[in-house]
């Protein structure tokens, strides 16, 4: 094995798009049998250099070589030919087809027609490869994420990529599952593979990769070996400044319980979800993705219908069917997916702001226009929106933005309890710390705040107290200062059911 | 900070641009060149004649915006027509005054667009193949109602509804009037209420919608029951101007129908469109048409360019953008 | 009932089979193979145009302008049989082909090169290519008489008891089932249809698979054209008016998803045969050809009403106890 030559190097690539440019001369390497973690905040360039490796942009300026030779990469398909194969955000792959063709589409065997026999043959001796537990005529629709991400590895071996991309493979897996995926990279380096692996999870960083290359507004910010680096390092280049990683948490006194849920449960997802929830408090609830916190929150806030269980609010009991209940009782709900559940993105600023407490701003039989933009303005100015006006499309705005202006539709409905889901999920570290700030603003404001999160620091820095779930019920609650990370992550990950029983 | 400003600044390129401004400048095109072509063309009498012909499928192009702008269509809208006519008809032939009639037909109207709303809200089927299906059924219970025949007696009470000018002076038509004033009401109630924004929001975004606590299925639910009552309210225009009512009546409407909604700025992917467009794009292919037929253009010459127009209407500006791009 | 849903082709066919046999106790006449032939005799263009409609479908959409290729196609075969020589019908099948792939060609340029929503190209298309006809032909139709003995005979000739149109038809389901089945760009229908953003991540061009399928459909109903002028032995501008709703309708009784990467070649060939049994089966029946179109819409309301119950969304499965079960 070379190790003393890259197998891919970027040579001062830039990208610019209209009024921005989102690469400005990026150099750096990939060597064979290495993990080179890509960090950065999010907008820092890592998701254009991923589309420029895979062919779907092209750079302004600069190129790449391709083991040593000077390479353009066309399209998807010359990313191939090149050995560059990508491992996507969301798993990308089709529901209808079997496992084998997922593996292979784009490049069947065989030449005018597919030879199936070949076909399933190489996808079985790719499984096995990986250890995976389905088979190639399996249909993709029933299997889990991580079993999809198994899928997409054995479809950037049988390209046998001599070049790996991750793009934050883990976004979506359990803490078992990830362990599973980082088995398959120490594989994947110990044949020799060059990896890009993109994650925001230092954790993560630290234990799987040798290099690093951090991109900070689209520039280089600096590059390294992990062995030399520390986890303040990574953030100050990230960010260009040092971030204080403590949570102030504000002391605030409680008031009187504004909600109790009882019994709480549906078929499938979650049972016996019980709790009380008191003005000025933040609850976190903790878990593992998938335990079944966001479908609990979403029941509760009138989205699907629960098969039992009893709702109070100040001590009335409320039933609620559908959204507009819950907002009628002073519920909002932040949800995980921005894009998709949060904000109307061809909508502006203004148009998603209002949207949830309309009937406020209407006069007469017609809506205000200087209503709707005076609350606009404030709401946006308080969460420190940046746009170039308050028309601007959401789907123009940075992700941070995005999570602000659905942050702001929900105070718009001046709620008395806010449910936010994954908060911070996606965005930069920069962002982060705002909306960190923003929650305990919230909560000294009289707010009463569910926080269901994912992140153990955001869970113990922010929470008043904790509800840990696993596996759709609450296994372990805990009242801040009595607590520990080991005690959490352990009712988390189903060990405390055990001793509990 | 200087803070964010409500709105961009005005910039005269863009107001032009819009398309409801291309929209005014065709139909002023289509009035210049049509009295240079003929002396006819100007004659007020004439024109109140032409309204005649395109007040109907344009009072249904109204509801249909809104159904395209929320993501949904209606094929069956020609079907609910003519089975509406008939619901008049058969009133007429059992004796019944003329409100009678226009209540069976209007009637018959919701009726069937409730249960397009239900099926597509409740059991979730997507619009175009319901309404696929309905379009059969209404169309085929016509059928089985009248056969070949047709229903020809109506009081002249319920065809002067038809054929009847409002006032003297100007000519206005009972249904061009009818269609001007839902016009108005459709453009406040997009543009101005808490309705019109959440249909809006629906369109752009039909998962934020209901989330953000908007009845997602009951408005299209009830978007779908009037386009059944307005498409029953055209059906009875129409029996009224004709004064007979065969199944095949209203045949292919839902084509022009949406044509007219489609040219009129409407994005077929949900979430973008404006009344005023829908209506400016009425006036432009329905004085187009009566200017080419003064001419003597068959109508299916006129056919194949409204054809031609839809698809250069949508595919200019895409080729202008791909082309300022390229420089 | 549960494995009648999943296993939609097998519950079609057997509802197929049941209902000939309901007719044929009441009619016997209408199970006799001659009467069963003549189903298949009448159904072979909805046969092979729901195959290709199939093909526009997988990749998420539409093509309305069947019916309009299908009669502007047949109409200028006609108008070549009316003056030109008197050629072997092969070639006029050929010829219509190559007639119906440039006006699916057209559309497919503009809905692959230039995005614009297949709807709005496909309407706009059918109103272009029915009017085309008057243009072309004067406004006057092509009889019989005028089209040459050649010309009608190859679509009118029998081979086993059944008439070429229902070959060809069987030629161009298998075919396409192959093409669908067991080729890279087949598949690739289904991967445009089904994801198509991981469609372009794998190398697959939808703008390529898009000109493909438009093409192929227009190939298929410009086929047609020829062989509806020559069989019924009449071209003018209403012929198969309304027919591309019947073919969407096959379709979807069939299972192929207007939603894009589902569905398959013989589904799409049942569902048209589900409603070629139903319509011929009315007049034996003694039942008014008016009642053809109603029950038409009812069965695919029936139709699209059971497939939406056998795909209702589930929770997902969370608690240990649901996941046992």
């Amino acid at each position: 094995m070379d190790t003393a030559s890259p197998a891919l190097t970027v040579h001062g690539v830039t990208k610019r798009f209209p009024g921005v440019t989102a690469l400005d001369a990026v150099s750096f390497g990939l060597w064979p049998g290495t993990v080179t973690a890509l960090v950065g905040e999010n907008g820092a360039g890592k998701s254009t250099i991923v589309k420029i490796l895979t062919g779907i942009y092209q750079p302004d300026d600069g190129h790449l070589t391709i083991g040593g030779a000077r390479t353009a990469i066309a399209s998807p398909r010359d990313a191939w030919r090149h050995g560059i194969a990508a491992i996507h955000q969301e798993t990308v792959m089709f529901d209808e087809l079997s496992v084998a063709e997922n593996v292979f589409m784009g490049h069947m065997p065989g030449g005018r027609l597919i030879d199936r026999n070949a076909m399933m043959d190489r996808t079985a001796a790719l499984l096995d490869r990986i250890d995976a537990d389905f088979t190639a005529r399996t249909r993709l629709k029933s299997l889990s994420v991580a079993q999809r991400h198994m899928v997409e590895v054995a479809r950037a071996l049988s390209h046998d990529a001599r070049v790996v991309i991750m793009d934050e493979p883990t976004a979506a897996l359990s803490r078992h599952e990830i362990g599973e995926l980082f088995t398959l990279v120490e594989r994947l380096r110990a044949e020799g593979r060059a990896i890009l692996f993109i994650s925001h999870k230092f954790d993560e960083i630290f234990r799987i990769s040798d290099r690093w290359v951090c991109l900070r507004d689209g520039k280089m910010a600096g590059e390294g070996m992990t062995a030399d680096v520390t986890e303040a390092d990574l953030v100050r280049l990230m960010v260009g400044r040092p971030v204080d990683q403590v949570f102030p948490k504000r002391r605030i006194a409680l008031g009187g319980t504004v909600l109790s849920v009882e019994g709480l449960s549906n078929a499938t997802e979650f049972a016996d979800i019980t709790f009380d929830l008191r003005q000025g408090e933040i609850l976190g609830f903790y878990g593992l993705v998938g335990a079944g916190r966001s479908e609990a929150m979403q029941c509760l806030f009138g989205l699907s219908m629960p098969t039992r269980g009893t709702v109070r609010r100040s001590g009335r009991p409320v039933t609620i069917r559908r959204p507009a209940d819950a907002i009628a009782a002073g519920l909002a709900y932040v949800p995980e997916d921005r894009q998709h559940q949060g904000a109307a993105l061809s909508l502006g600023i203004r148009e998603n702001v209002t949207l949830a407490a309309l009937a406020s701003f209407v006069r007469g039989l017609f809506l205000s226009t200087p209503r709707e933009r005076e609350a606009t303005r404030m709401l946006g100015e308080r969460l420190d929106v940046r746009a170039a006006t308050w028309e601007t499309a959401v789907g123009t705005l940075s992700g941070g933005n995005q999570q602000k202006v659905v942050i702001a539709k929900w105070l718009a409905t001046r709620p008395g309890i806010i449910i936010l889901d994954e908060p911070t999920k996606g965005i930069d570290v920069g962002s982060k710390s705002a909306v960190h700030d923003f929650i305990g603003e919230l909560a000294e404001e009289g707010l009463a705040v569910i926080l269901v999160t994912s992140e153990l620091p955001e869970a113990m820095g922010l929470s008043d107290r904790l509800m840990v779930m696993h596996e759709g019920r609450i296994v372990a609650r805990f009242e801040r200062g009595d607590w520990s990370a080991e005690a959490i992550v352990a009712a988390a990950t189903g060990a405390a059911t055990v001793t509990a029983a | 900070m200087s803070g964010i400003p409500d709105r961009p600044p005005f910039r005269l390129a863009g107001l032009l641009l819009t398309w409801e401004v291309i929209l005014a400048a065709l139909l002023v095109a289509v009035f210049v060149l049509n009295s240079l072509a003929t002396p006819y063309f100007l004659d007020t009498y004439n024109l109140a004649d032409a309204t005649w012909n395109f007040s109907e499928k344009a009072i249904i192009a109204l509801p249909m915006a809104l159904l395209i702008l929320t993501r949904e269509i209606d094929l069956s809208v020609g079907a609910m027509a003519a089975l509406s006519a008939m619901a008049a008809g058969l009133a007429a032939a059992a004796g019944m005054p003329a409100p009678v009639l226009v209540a069976a037909g209007l009637g018959t109207g919701l009726v069937c667009g409730m249960v397009n709303g239900l099926l597509v809200t409740r059991v979730g089927v997507p619009s175009i193949v319901v309404t696929i299906g309905t379009m059969s059924l209404f169309r085929g219970v016509a059928l089985v109602t009248l056969g070949d025949g047709a229903l020809t007696s109506f009081p002249p009470g319920f065809t002067a509804l038809g054929q009847s000018y409002l006032i003297a002076w100007p000519p206005l038509p009972l249904s061009f009037v009818i269609f001007l004033g839902l016009a108005a009401i459709f453009t406040l109630v997009l543009h101005r209420t808490a309705t019109g924004r959440r249909l809006t929001a629906i369109g752009a975004n039909p998962t934020a919608a209901l989330f953000s606590g908007i009845e997602v299925a009951r408005m299209r639910f009830w978007l779908f029951a009037i386009t059944g009552l307005l498409s029953g309210l055209a059906g009875v225009l129409l029996a009224a101007r004709f004064g007979v009512v065969r199944p095949n009546a209203a045949l292919g409407w839902e084509l022009d129908v949406i044509t007219t909604v489609i040219f009129g700025g409407v994005a077929i992917a949900g979430g973008a469109g404006s009344i005023p467009g829908v209506v400016l794009s009425v006036f432009v292919l329905g004085f187009a048409t009566f200017g080419l037929s003064l001419l003597n253009v068959p109508g299916i010459v006129i056919t194949v360019l409204l054809g031609l127009l839809l698809i250069v209407s949508i595919a200019a500006p895409i080729l202008i953008r791909q082309m300022v791009r390229a420089r | 009932m549960s494995w009648l849903l999943r296993h939609r082709e097998a519950a079609l066919a057997i509802l197929i089979a049941l209902m000939i046999a309901g007719v044929a106790a009441y009619a016997p006449a209408f199970a006799t193979p001659g009467s069963l032939l003549g189903v298949l005799d009448d159904t072979a263009f909805l046969f092979m145009l729901a195959v290709g409609q199939t093909m526009v479908l997988l990749t998420r959409g539409i093509d309305l302008s069947v019916a309009a290729n299908l009669a502007l196609t047949g109409m200028l075969v006609a108008l070549v049989g009316q003056y030109g020589p008197d050629l072997p019908g092969p070639v006029y099948l050929v010829l219509a082909g190559i007639i119906g792939a440039c006006l699916g060609l057209v559309m497919g340029g503009l809905i692959g090169g230039l995005g614009i929503p297949p709807i709005v190209v496909s309407l706009g298309a059918l109103a272009i290519y029915r009017g085309m006809i008057v243009v072309i032909g004067g406004g006057d139709q092509v009889n019989a008489s005028e089209m040459g003995i050649s010309f009608q005979s190859f679509a009118q000739a029998k081979l086993v008891g059944l008439s070429s149109p229902v070959w060809i038809a069987v030629l161009v389901a298998l075919a396409a089932h192959v093409f669908l089945t067991r080729t890279q760009t087949g598949r690739a229908l289904y991967a445009v249809g089904g994801n198509p953003v991981a469609a372009r991540y794998c190398g697959v061009s939808r703008e390529r698979v898009e000109v493909l399928v438009y093409t192929l459909s227009g190939a298929i109903a410009g086929a047609c054209g020829y062989l509806w002028v020559a069989r019924y032995g009449v071209a003018y501008s209403e012929i198969a008016s309304g027919y591309e709703l019947t073919v969407i309708a096959a379709c979807v009784i069939g299972g192929v998803s207007i939603g894009g990467g589902v569905g398959s070649v013989p589904g799409a060939v049942l569902g048209a045969l589900f409603l070629g049994v139903v319509v011929n089966a009315l007049p034996t029946m003694q039942v008014s050809p008016f009642w053809q179109m109603g029950i038409a819409g009812a069965v695919i309301l029936l139709a699209v009403v059971l497939n939406a119950r056998a795909e209702a969304r589930h929770g997902k499965l969370i608690l240990p106890e649901a996941r046992a079960q």
